[in-house]
């Protein structure tokens, strides 16, 4: 492919090592971070070997957050940010597969039109329209609650656009053979397109559920009752709360517990995302 | 089981385009029916219409005495093979197989004897377990054959069914679909652009030319008697000389002509029905030049042209026929094998 030049690749890898460093490297910080006592990382120099206080601090940080600043355990934090996240990726992916069959499979008037008003409303993300949203989300008495900060969300065009153009390749015999075998809409939805799909599903689920974790604007506008903050919008509560100094350690606790959750979902869909890719077969 | 009968059905797209219409067919229980026509002459959306994957406009179905134009394939009792067979992929062959039945609400105990015993009867057995992926092109066919009979229904529709496969599987499989159908006496209707299939399979053949019927009959009284000149044409392989008036009406002919039926102005030959040695029966004679002589095997062509137009002709001779390219020979057809007609009309004339 590339000819084999010794220098060439010595430049290419030192490149990508560097590359590698500087990404690695605050995730690196973060994580030695949490494992120091707190005035540690206030004199001024930033340890880079792991301390002794790492599970003390996480304990502290999962337990009571930084509760004297009004903010939650970070187990409550992680879950609401959890829940959200699942009520986002399900409710999108149950919304946009739906929508997709019915503009695919279904003749009704006004389809086309239909299709585009969802393929245009891509280009209107939650903060082009977060004022609207948020008016029509307080005056529907959903602020301070997980439906207020799912549901606004739910809606993906993405998705919708992504299982159509999914659809449209499953070939056109395949509903005619189930329409033979007896297989009603739903059935032929549940029996033959779904489990077609499976792959894209397990792709959208994670792309979707870290969209969700990492919500930050919406929920930080919509909840005031710490009992809904979500981990994202958390970690910045823990650093301007209070009139103390942000408590470093906690803090770098929580990024670390808060990047946990996502790469799980990945590693875990990835292996269904595999065999969906080696076993599916249109 | 059951007869199907059409009356007048009719296919108009809108914009008028009338794909299929004026079908009037009468199926009788059992019976094998061959739809055969050139790509675009309705034969696939006759199919569907009767499967039910296309709508009636015009006309009557019934299926077993029953009308069945506004019922969902389902409620057909019909069972489709596809061209691409259309199995499901994420689906063992089992599932596949079972997946009719189940939705019928057949019992568990039920479906499996079924499922067990056509697959049994197609040799499939030993691949109940694997996904439609891990069969080869013969396999997946007989799945899909399986899906149908699994189902017993009243009627087999067929799409092309043997199309994907290679040359030699798809023989082994024509005699293997014409042996299963004699021996469950399910209605069929079958759906080729094949000739060598629709000649071998059917009891009947209907021709499709444009949407409309051409003729139907039986495959060999389809060859021998073609009613028009399209079907004259399209069946027999290689296929029928078409001679017009201007070419063979010439004075070696005059005698013959003068015993041709009434309004013929074109005749057609088969290629096997023509002759070196001048019959003594009533012929016509062709002066013609040798342009090809083709061994196939079996048997061997002559590419000729006929003189004075160089139109082109055939003909089925033997292997050691020695003639010289570009070489002018006489060849002749006994008029008691030549099929007259008439050229506006299309239709037969004697």
């Amino acid at each position: 492919m590339v000819e084999n030049n010794r220098w060439g690749n010595i430049l290419a890898h030192t490149l990508l090592i560097l590359g590698v460093a500087l990404v690695v490297f605050p995730i690196y910080v973060a994580i030695i971070a949490s494992t120091h006592t707190g005035g540690t990382f206030m004199r001024g120099t930033i340890p880079l070997l792991p301390g002794t206080e790492a599970i003390n601090n996480y304990r502290t940080a999962l337990l009571q957050g930084r509760s004297s600043a009004g903010t939650p355990p970070i187990s409550l934090m992680l879950w609401n940010s959890f829940v959200m996240a699942m009520a986002i990726t399900i409710g999108k992916l149950a919304i946009s597969l739906l929508s997709a069959f019915a503009i695919v499979y279904f003749r009704f008037p006004f389809r086309i039109f239909f299709f585009w008003v969802i393929f245009v409303t891509l280009m209107l993300p939650v903060e082009v329209r977060i004022v609207p949203t948020f008016q029509v989300v307080a005056d529907l008495g959903m602020l301070n609650s997980f439906a207020g900060l799912s549901i606004p969300l739910i809606a993906s065009a993405t998705a919708t656009f992504l299982f159509r153009q999914f659809f449209m390749t499953v070939p056109e015999e395949m509903l005619e053979a189930a329409r033979v075998d007896g297989a009603g809409p739903f059935k032929f939805f549940k029996d033959i397109l779904m489990p077609l799909s499976i792959t894209n599903i397990a792709a959208l689920f994670v792309i979707m559920f870290i969209y969700g974790w990492n919500q930050y604007l919406w929920p930080l506008l919509i909840t005031t009752d710490p009992k809904y903050y979500t981990i994202v919008m958390g970690i910045q509560r823990m650093l301007t709360g209070g009139d103390s100094e942000p408590l470093w350690h906690l803090v770098m606790a929580t990024v670390v517990m808060a990047a946990l959750p996502p790469i799980l979902v990945i590693l875990f869909m990835q292996r269904l995302f595999v065999k969906g890719l080696t076993e599916t077969e249109k | 089981m059951a007869a199907i009968k059409i009356e007048g059905l009719g296919k108009v797209y809108p914009g008028d385009i009338r794909a299929v219409q004026d079908i009037n067919l009468d199926i009788a229980d059992g019976e094998f029916i061959v739809l055969v026509g050139p790509s675009g002459c309705g034969k696939s959306t006759l199919l569907r219409m009767v499967a039910g994957l296309e709508t009636i406009t015009e006309g009557e179905l019934s299926i077993g005495n029953k009308v069945v134009n506004q019922l969902e394939p389902a409620e057909r009792d019909i069972a489709m093979v596809f061209q691409n067979y259309a199995l499901y992929p994420h689906m063992t062959v089992y599932k596949n197989l079972a997946y009719g039945l189940k939705n019928r609400g057949f019992s568990q105990q039920d479906i499996d004897e079924r499922v067990q015993n056509t697959a049994k009867m197609l040799e499939i057995n030993p691949f109940l377990d694997r996904k439609p992926r891990a069969l080869s092109g013969g396999q997946r066919q007989r799945v899909a054959m399986g899906r149908a009979l699994v189902r017993e229904p009243a009627a087999f529709l067929l799409d092309e069914p043997l199309s994907n496969l290679d040359a030699k599987l798809r023989v082994q499989m024509r005699v293997e679909i014409k042996q299963l159908q004699r021996r469950l006496k399910t209605t069929s209707l079958y759906v080729t652009h094949d000739q060598l299939e629709a000649m071998t399979l059917g009891d009947r053949l209907v021709v499709l030319n444009q949407g409309r019927i051409e003729q139907v009959g039986s495959p060999m009284d389809v060859y021998h008697r073609p009613e028009t000149l399209f079907v004259a044409e399209f069946i027999g392989s290689p296929s029928m000389n078409i001679v017009r008036a201007s070419t063979f009406a010439n004075k070696d002919n005059q005698e013959a002509v003068k015993q041709l039926p009434e309004g013929t102005d074109v005749i057609g030959v088969r290629p096997d029905t023509v002759v070196f040695e001048k019959p003594a029966e009533p012929h016509l004679s062709f002066d013609c030049e040798v342009k090809l002589f083709e061994p196939a095997g079996a048997e061997s062509h002559l590419y000729l042209h006929l003189l004075p137009d160089r139109q082109a002709f055939t003909m089925r001779v033997e292997e050691n026929t020695a003639v010289a390219e570009g070489g002018k020979i006489m060849v002749y057809a006994p008029l008691s094998v030549l099929h007259p007609f008439n050229e506006a009309s299309g239709r037969r004339t004697d």
